[in-house]
């Protein structure tokens, strides 16, 4: 018998591990043969820990597992926790998988698997197409940063490969610290060698002989599981001194992050990784001209990254076929927190928020009425029903005063307390601020008193928030001081009641 | 092996590295369970910074600590995700039933916030010492303390 365990962090946080033993105990216990495989998560995150058993070749799923519903794997007749053919369920079987085509179908850290299911043929075309060609390819694509800015990827690589110096480097940023975004961290456990290849692309298409995989303290099995797949590619020869043996060098290297959520701001991150305080820089110089260690360097995210080995085995047009207007290719969605449904569902962009909420998630994990889903992280804005025709795109988020982000999707039902959660933002805006800046500095933390005294019923105080935001908006330095009045006002906007409850209750 | 020894080896171990700074940290840590200040001297001098230059980036990371945290440390989610499914409540009444608020360590047990941990779609999320616990309540996470610290 052939059994797929998840190894991935949210199905040993739901007691992979402890099925996993059972599974061997009874195996033992039975003196039956059975085949453990330790693979990524599906990203159907509900139904974890979600056991696989292999039946006239057809993978069957179970889940959510407990030790205690696995005696029953082992005898005739149907398993209460059984779901039929696992790309069947309509979840999964709903998806467009690019990026994340091999994960949960194989052992992570399997050479032989990676090369059974595509692997390495981007990294092959694109030493057969050389430099040039490559970048060409990406650019055609239409891919673009999938880290939030959504900048297109071929003009950053075209900028770093035209930049004339001995050493460039390139820089993966999977400092992953939106609430509602786990999408790298569950490509790094799951189907590691992908980041690696896109990596290994990138360089050769710039002429970087260097990489950094830059990975938060927060995720210790991606950390893990990274370097045991970097070893893994360095002794077959695969990156090291040449790439596959024919190609020029390029190397990679883990470096940890140290828990700062402002370090997945490119400038602070490319600080951090040179030995600073992960204070952001003032733009130009582009990183991209003077990044790390004042190098050219190519910062992207995994996801922007990992999409790359498909593009260039299947060509950019074929990847641009995804998607809408501007916003090519397909976009790993992360739905996340009160939704009965949450996990990672990969699909080209396009799709409508009240179906992404309703049909994909199946509405709330608690069964009350939806009340609002914050779109991109903690800068994100929140979106009412009266958004849920809105198209999951770039441009769509935008004109709506929001972002697509990291593509996470954290799902409020009616209890949420919006002024909490408008508090809440300030406070974690002065909590990992650089502190470089004085709008983001100062700002926040004025944030967080004026909304208490919004809370104790203060009737001028929140003009003077409007005021300050605007204040943060316009005048920070990056994305954490710019971005965190977006889920204030949203959630002003569309619960306008919640900001002035105290007030009416006072008179 | 004396604590210079240590902090020598630890020094010998990334001399020479791009960016070594936190790597030598984050080695520190491990040995010591914090970056103790007199350190600060020896790794500016090893990597020619000032001893400023050293301590003002310990400072800037949370994960850096001045002193060792309690042998268990149980980190506790408090972002939005983790907020949708009852997170705050759940941190209000472990800190009950606990007696010790976040940021403070009591014997043996450290409490402390953690702004995700990629379990977002099983919220609300903790981690008690390695082990990572989704779909945490605060019964199961007390569970999981009375077992360690037995």
């Amino acid at each position: 018998m052939k059994v797929w365990v998840p190894c991935d962090a949210a199905a040993v946080a739901c007691g992979a591990d402890e099925v996993a033993a059972a599974i061997a105990s009874a195996a033992g216990l039975r003196g039956e043969e059975v085949e453990i495989i330790r693979n990524g998560t599906r990203g159907m995150i509900w139904l974890e820990p979600l056991v696989e058993v292999e039946r006239d070749g057809v993978r069957h799923g179970f889940g959510p597992m407990t030790p205690e519903d696995v005696p029953a794997l082992f005898e005739a007749g149907d398993h209460p926790k059984a779901l039929g053919p696992v790309e069947d369920i309509p979840f999964f079987a709903k998806q467009t998988r690019l990026t994340f085509a091999r994960c949960g179908r194989t052992d992570p850290l399997s050479l032989a698997d990676y090369e059974a299911g595509e692997g390495w043929r981007g990294l092959r075309r694109a030493l057969d197409l050389g430099a040039e060609k490559t970048v060409e390819e990406v650019t055609t694509s239409g891919l673009r940063g999938r880290g939030g800015a959504g900048f297109p990827t071929g003009i950053k690589w075209k900028t770093v490969a035209g930049a004339e110096d001995a050493q460039k480097y390139i820089v993966c940023n999977a400092d992953e610290g939106d609430s509602g975004s786990f999408a790298d961290r569950m490509l790094m456990e799951g189907d590691p060698f992908c980041l690696i290849e896109g990596m290994a692309i990138a360089g050769l298409a710039v002429g970087a002989t260097k990489g950094f995989i830059y990975i938060r303290s927060e995720y210790p099995h991606a950390i893990r599981t990274m370097v045991a797949a970097i070893n893994a590619a360095q002794s077959a020869g695969i990156i090291g001194d040449s790439l596959m043996g024919q190609g020029p060098a390029f190397d990679l290297e883990v470096r940890v992050g140290a828990g700062a959520y402002i370090c997945g701001e490119e400038t602070s991150l490319l600080n951090s990784l040179e030995g600073k305080r992960g204070m952001v820089r003032a733009k130009p110089p582009l990183p991209a001209l003077e990044g790390a260690f004042g190098k050219p360097t190519v910062v992207n995210n995994v996801l922007s990254l990992a999409a790359v080995p498909w593009i260039m085995t299947h060509g950019g047009a074929a990847y641009a076929e995804f998607g809408l207007g501007r916003s090519r290719g397909t976009i790993p969605i992360q739905i996340a927190g009160n939704v009965k449904q949450g996990g990672l569902f990969e699909t080209a962009f396009g799709m409508t928020l009240g179906t992404l909420i309703n049909e994909i998630g199946g509405g709330t994990a608690s069964g009350r009425p939806f009340k609002a889903v914050q779109v991109g992280g903690p800068l994100g804005a929140y979106h009412g029903p009266d958004d849920f025709d809105l198209r999951v795109c770039y441009e769509a988020f935008a004109d709506q005063g929001g972002l697509v982000g990291h593509a996470g999707f954290v799902v409020h039902d009616e209890s949420a307390d919006m002024l909490a959660l408008a508090r809440y933002a300030m406070e974690f805006c002065a909590i990992e601020s650089c502190g470089k800046c004085t709008p983001c500095r100062i700002g926040a933390v004025r944030g967080m008193e004026t909304l208490d005294r919004v809370a104790a019923g203060d009737r001028e105080a929140i003009e003077l928030l409007h005021e300050l935001c605007e204040v943060m908006e316009k005048g920070s330095l990056c994305a954490m001081g710019g971005f965190t009045p977006y889920p204030v006002r949203s959630a002003i906007r569309l619960f306008p009641q919640e900001f002035s409850r105290i007030e009416e209750a006072a008179e | 092996m004396t604590k210079d020894d240590r902090l020598d080896a630890i020094l010998a171990a990334h001399a020479g590295r791009e960016g070594a700074l936190l790597p030598i940290l984050h080695d520190l840590q491990a040995e010591f369970g914090c970056v103790p200040a007199d350190c600060y001297q020896p790794i500016a001098d090893a990597l020619r910074l000032s001893r400023a230059e050293v301590s003002g980036v310990v400072s800037f990371y949370h994960d850096f600590r001045d002193a060792p945290a309690g042998k268990h440390v149980i980190k506790l989610c408090r972002a939005e995700a983790c907020q949708s499914m009852g997170g705050a409540e759940m941190i209000a009444r472990l800190e009950r039933a606990l007696g010790m608020k976040i940021g403070e360590t009591k014997g043996d047990v450290t409490l402390e916030a953690v702004y995700c941990l990629g379990l977002c779609a099983c919220a609300p999320a903790a981690m008690v010492g390695d082990r990572l616990v989704g779909r945490a309540s605060s019964e199961r996470i007390e569970a999981l303390v009375a077992e360690v610290s037995a």
